[in-house]
């Protein structure tokens, strides 16, 4: 266990969740801080993975397989899904804001999925409508978080870089969920403002998903704008425009584009 | 047998990858290979099949929304469904909801568990690791893992002083990672 000694018995505890208030708290501060640990958590996994392969037991009932088949053709998929990988979504800004990012998108995304397969019976619809109040009351704490002017954002670069303007969109068709994250941005010149736009899959005109100004960071937020229903985005891009915003098609010179471009 | 190993991971994240775009039969497939996996861990933790049969049915539809939230690149999957389906089966054991989103769970196990007839003889390396820690060290090990009781409620069912039980979790996990490297 080549981990911080210092932590190596709480990462133990915290991988099979046997920690609780205070001392959680502590190690996910610090795993957030430290890959090394990070990765011990992962093996330490694994090896609590070995022990509950260990298991034996009878095999599932044939109707396990029947009521899971009927499930999914319930909820065929509505077009292939362009996932990254995990480990992609990690790769940027702070493991711990795009971790929760992402939670919180898979949480959102599972809770709208999961309203149309609920109502199997009365006793486990409570329970995962309990489930449900208690998975949007944690999104929303981590979108009051993400959201909060006050809370402290550091961008992390290879040593001695220089900071580049940088954004992130995370957009849900379906729902028509999109939130952007921007950082170091330039300050905005007079009169001038920030504007997004989604450009469709489709090839059609670009669409303004939003105006906004930058914190003194250069750090920027913007969350759901309204969009018209169902537009599959092929990218997102960030302009410079007069302070009334360009409504029809970016008229301003690109700040940032998505990396595809 | 790299072959073995290569043709199993290639197999499954192909199944993965069908399953992406929406291939039920895929589907069926991965449910075929791993139910019984997925099964027995949720019993053993939840000791009821109507309450192991729900959490089965969650983890697979969990991959079917989901099916990127397995990295493949970090472990197989057979021990990263035995660990998200313990961590299910716990939260329902507790009443609590989930904890935390399978794609967040991340496991990395050696490569060389990829076939079975690989992961029988691993199997057999932790069974004897097991059986070979003294009674106190397993039973606080399997107190933690298949109850998921929190240390404190360890040292309380046991009397045993708190740093006693961090200890000895400890040790028992440092000793199966021994016995499985050897």
């Amino acid at each position: 266990m080549s981990a911080h000694e210092q932590f190596a018995e709480d990462l133990a505890l915290y991988a099979l969740g046997s920690l609780e208030g205070e001392e959680q708290v502590a190690i996910e501060k610090h795993l957030a801080e430290c890959a090394s640990c990070r990765r011990e958590l992962e093996v330490l996994r694994g090896d609590l993975g070995l022990i509950a392969l260990t298991t034996a037991g009878p095999k599932p009932p044939a109707r396990s397989r029947q009521r899971l088949m009927a499930a999914i053709a319930n909820e065929p998929r509505l077009t292939a899904r362009k996932e990254e990988p995990v480990r992609a979504r990690r790769s940027w800004w702070s493991i711990v804001g795009w971790a929760v990012a992402a939670a919180m998108a898979l949480v959102v995304i599972g809770l709208l999925e999961r309203n149309s397969s609920l109502g199997r019976d009365l006793a486990s619809l409570r329970v995962r409508f309990s489930d449900q109040q208690s998975r949007l009351q944690q999104a929303n704490e981590i979108v009051a978080t993400l959201l909060d002017p006050e809370a402290t954002k550091v961008e992390m670069v290879a040593a001695g870089s220089k900071l580049q303007p940088r954004g992130k969109a995370i957009y849900q068709r379906r729902s028509r969920s999109l939130i952007f994250f921007a950082s170091n941005l330039p300050p905005l010149p007079a009169e001038k403002v920030y504007e997004l736009w989604l450009f469709p899959a489709n090839g059609g005109a670009p669409l303004p998903a939003g105006l906004f100004k930058p914190d003194a960071h250069g750090s920027a937020t913007v969350v759901n704008p309204p969009l018209p229903e169902g537009v599959e985005a092929k990218n997102f891009a960030v302009t410079l425009e007069p302070e009334s915003g360009s409504h029809e098609a970016p008229r301003g010179p690109a700040v940032i584009v998505g990396a595809g471009e | 047998m790299p072959s073995a190993d290569t043709k199993t991971a290639a197999s499954d994240l192909a199944l993965v990858t069908a399953i992406r775009s929406g291939d039920q039969a895929a589907m069926a497939e991965l449910y075929d290979r791993y139910s019984s996996i997925v099964y027995a861990v949720a019993l053993r933790v939840l000791q009821d099949t109507g309450a192991a049969e729900d959490v089965l049915q969650d983890i697979f539809m969990q991959l079917w929304r989901n099916p990127g939230a397995f990295d493949a690149s970090r472990g197989n999957m057979a021990a990263w469904l035995a660990v998200i389906t313990r961590h299910r089966a716990i939260d329902a054991l507790r009443r609590r909801r989930p904890e935390n989103d399978i794609a967040d769970i991340v496991v990395s196990v050696e490569p060389d568990m990829a076939s079975d007839a690989d992961r029988s003889r691993a199997m057999e390396k932790v069974r004897s690791a097991l059986e070979r820690m003294g009674n106190d060290q397993r039973s606080v090990l399997e107190m933690a893992y298949f109850e998921g009781l929190t240390h404190n409620e360890i040292a309380e069912k046991t009397g045993e002083p708190l740093g006693t039980i961090k200890t000895r979790i400890r040790a028992g996990l440092i000793s199966l990672r021994k016995a499985f490297a050897a």
